[in-house]
């Protein structure tokens, strides 16, 4: 393991000394109490206050609205008919803050637009440009269940440097060449002293015994899917539920997308939006007919989604990371934690 | 709320024991502080876990519409009028209705509370005394439930239920010297270009989820406009002529019945005050033809109909 040290007092300067090859993305506050992940002005530094953004950094690579291509449809022009790609920038960038959980959703995310047999092109391009430099939780939240899941407040599974912050500086474990790569840029070069890696794992478990929200869905895997959907208690987990898309939309692993068209004129663009499983035009069909059209239904969907069809999918545990996000946004309380309790017993 | 709570559990206990009603729609606790959401008792073990709290922001009538049979719901004021509402506009029947009215001392947000503290809250316990007594990370702040009750709440002239089968508590003095309109007023002496960007400022962090149409019993429409695609009234991503219009036309669309129970604000997990927007329109149709939203099911609300004698100032 390569671990470098960076005082505090250089960070600044690193940060604007890797803006000659990297743009930079990280954490910022925004009105009412809410932040999300955005391009940094120069100057600006990432908010390491703030241990979860309102909004996942899954915007990066998937914004919530994107343009696939324009069109025209008017015969006087030579590209009538013709559909042109956006000239899209997907120059280097580094995502400066992520948590270990975020970035254990990109890995998720990453199995739904880049499979064996397609690869999204809008998706993928985005995040081959980005480097992810993580910061470990060392204060986490009290929703903050990611122990359980293929994460933890210091795991490095898709990050290319985790950052820890040790007070006077941050301790750098390079996890990559990509990370490598952007330390160099960022003039970051101080080994580490030699008891970096003991310290690292100190604080590791520290902050792991901090999470005290714990999930299981081991019986979730052996259950029979039909059993699990027939069971009574969707119809009460589902009661108080609005059918707003909050849940999905702050979700980091929520990968779920529409595709319109918007004309005006003889000219036209198709925008892939994010959509949500929790609203009933998610799947209506031409005819009217909409084979999903309770609000029980739109629930139970949701949670067998990330807790059971994932699990049988792919084997590779849920599609939750255990941010905690949709349950401290979600308006009337609904907590997967309490679903994938009542899933699992 | 203590009191509150022990005489709500009674109410409902009682109404399922008789069979009176199949179903009592209230709140229970949640699994984080301050949070109390909807919940349907069916039996006396359900019941028991019903309470009342300053945190029951979310107006309940949104549910009965969805209900088939006799139910029984714990109403505020704000939620007593939108019932009104939808008995007026044939979206339930009052037969199938026991209501019982819940005297209301003001919410507030789990957000506004959150935001204030700023650290991780453990607990957060309110005293009989006005106070909320909110602990976390080794630390105590106490707040007076008056300065951070929703904004609703704070200029609510209708705190007591207006429609009712009986009461879960004694009635509330309503303060005499309540400033109602003080927030639109102050939009309204903005110049043009100000209102504007105020507007835009206001909705510029949305992320298009719905929660605020969604939480809103007004909003009932089958098939809302943002969501029709043949036309499609609206482009359907984050760009800002795109969400302005959703927040205008909602506000429109509710004009003369939104009650400002303001479900929709304390739903928004941006934090977003798009009641800034309905309350005008409340203000205007007072103004205008002396109507408010929610007291009578007689008469058809200010937009739905038109007299002759009708101020026209608002033609513009
Ligand atoms: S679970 Fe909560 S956040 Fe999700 S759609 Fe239902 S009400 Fe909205
Ligand atoms: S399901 Fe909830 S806790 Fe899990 S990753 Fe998504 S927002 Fe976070
Ligand atoms: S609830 Fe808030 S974020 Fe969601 S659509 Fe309404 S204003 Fe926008
Ligand atoms: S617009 Fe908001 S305040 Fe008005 S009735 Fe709907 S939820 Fe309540």
């Amino acid at each position: 393991m390569r671990i470098l040290q960076i005082r505090k007092t250089d960070w600044a300067a690193g940060l604007e000394k890797s803006r000659k090859d990297h743009s930079l993305i990280g954490p910022v506050r925004e009105r009412n109490n809410t932040s999300k992940f955005r391009e940094l002005e120069v100057g600006e530094e990432p908010d390491f206050s703030i241990t979860t953004t309102t909004m996942s950094p899954k915007s990066v690579v998937f914004p919530q609205s994107e343009v696939m291509f324009t069109y025209t449809t008017d015969k006087a022009s030579p590209e009538c008919n013709i559909m042109k790609v956006p000239k899209n920038d997907y120059s280097p960038r580094a995502i400066i803050g992520i948590r270990p959980f975020d970035a254990a959703a990109m890995n998720i995310v990453k199995k739904n637009f880049d499979t064996p047999d397609y690869r999204d092109p809008y998706w993928c391009d985005a995040y081959e440009a980005c480097t992810f430099i993580g910061l470990a939780v060392t204060n986490p939240d009290s929703c903050d269940f990611s122990t359980s899941t293929n994460s933890g407040p210091f795991s490095t599974a898709g990050l290319d440097v985790l950052l820890v912050d040790t007070g006077d500086s941050f301790l750098a474990e390079v996890v990559t060449e990509k990370g490598a790569s952007w330390m160099r840029s960022a003039g970051f070069d101080t080994k580490a002293d030699h008891d970096a890696e003991e310290t690292i794992a100190t604080m590791r478990k520290e902050a792991e015994k901090k999470i005290t929200s714990t999930v299981e869905f081991d019986n979730i895997d052996k259950k029979e899917t039909l059993d699990l959907y027939n069971e009574n208690f969707w119809e009460s987990i589902s009661f108080p539920c609005l059918n707003c898309g909050t849940c999905t939309y702050v979700c980091p692993t929520c990968w779920c997308f529409d595709i319109q068209d918007e004309t005006a004129h003889k000219k036209g663009r198709r925008m892939k939006n994010w959509d949500s499983c929790m609203f009933p035009n998610f799947t209506i069909h031409t005819t009217g007919h909409n084979p999903r059209n309770t609000k029980l239904m739109r629930v139970r969907q949701r949670f067998m989604h990330k807790l059971k069809y994932h699990q049988s999918k792919y084997n590779q545990g849920i599609m939750c990371v255990g941010c905690g996000r949709c349950v401290t946004s979600c308006p009337v309380n609904i907590d997967i934690r309490e679903v994938c309790k009542q899933m699992n017993s | 709320m203590q009191s509150y709570s022990e005489k709500i559990k009674e109410i409902a206990i009682r109404l399922l024991k008789d069979e009176t009603v199949e179903v009592v729609f209230g709140f229970r606790e949640g699994t984080l502080p301050m949070a109390s959401p909807p919940f349907a008792a069916k039996t006396v073990e359900d019941a028991e876990q019903l309470t009342w709290t300053s945190h029951c922001c979310i107006n309940l009538a949104n549910y009965l519409m969805d209900h088939k049979g006799k139910v029984a719901i714990f109403a505020k004021g704000c939620d007593c009028r939108s019932i009104v509402n939808h008995i007026g506009e044939g979206k339930v029947k009052r037969e199938d209705l026991h209501i019982i009215g819940v005297p209301c001392k003001g919410m507030v947000e789990r957000h506004t509370i959150c935001t204030l503290f700023d650290d991780e809250i453990d607990e957060a316990v309110e005293e009989d005394d006005g106070t909320i007594l909110v602990r976390g990370n080794g630390r105590e702040e106490k707040y007076q439930k008056a300065d951070v009750m929703r904004q609703c709440c704070k200029v609510c002239v209708h705190r007591n239920p207006g429609i009712y089968d009986e009461l879960a508590a004694e009635l509330v003095t309503i303060p005499d010297d309540i400033k109602r309109y003080r927030e639109v007023e102050e939009v309204e002496e903005l110049g043009v270009d100000e209102r504007w960007n105020f507007f835009e400022n206001l909705v510029s962090t949305c992320i298009r989820c719905y929660a605020c149409r969604d939480a809103c019993p007004t909003c009932y429409c089958p098939t809302c406009f943002v969501d029709e695609a043949q036309p499609q009234w609206v482009g359907k991503g984050d760009e800002e002529p795109d969400i302005m219009t959703f927040h205008i036309l909602r506000a429109f669309h509710t004009a003369g019945r939104c009650t400002d129970c303001g479900a929709c604000v304390s739903s928004c997990p941006m934090g977003i005050n798009m009641r800034a927007f309905t309350k005008k329109l409340e203000k205007d149709c007072l103004d205008l033809w002396d109507w408010e939203s929610g007291l009578t099911s007689d008469v058809r609300p200010a937009l739905e109909t038109y007299q002759p004698g009708d101020p026209e100032d608002n033609f513009k």
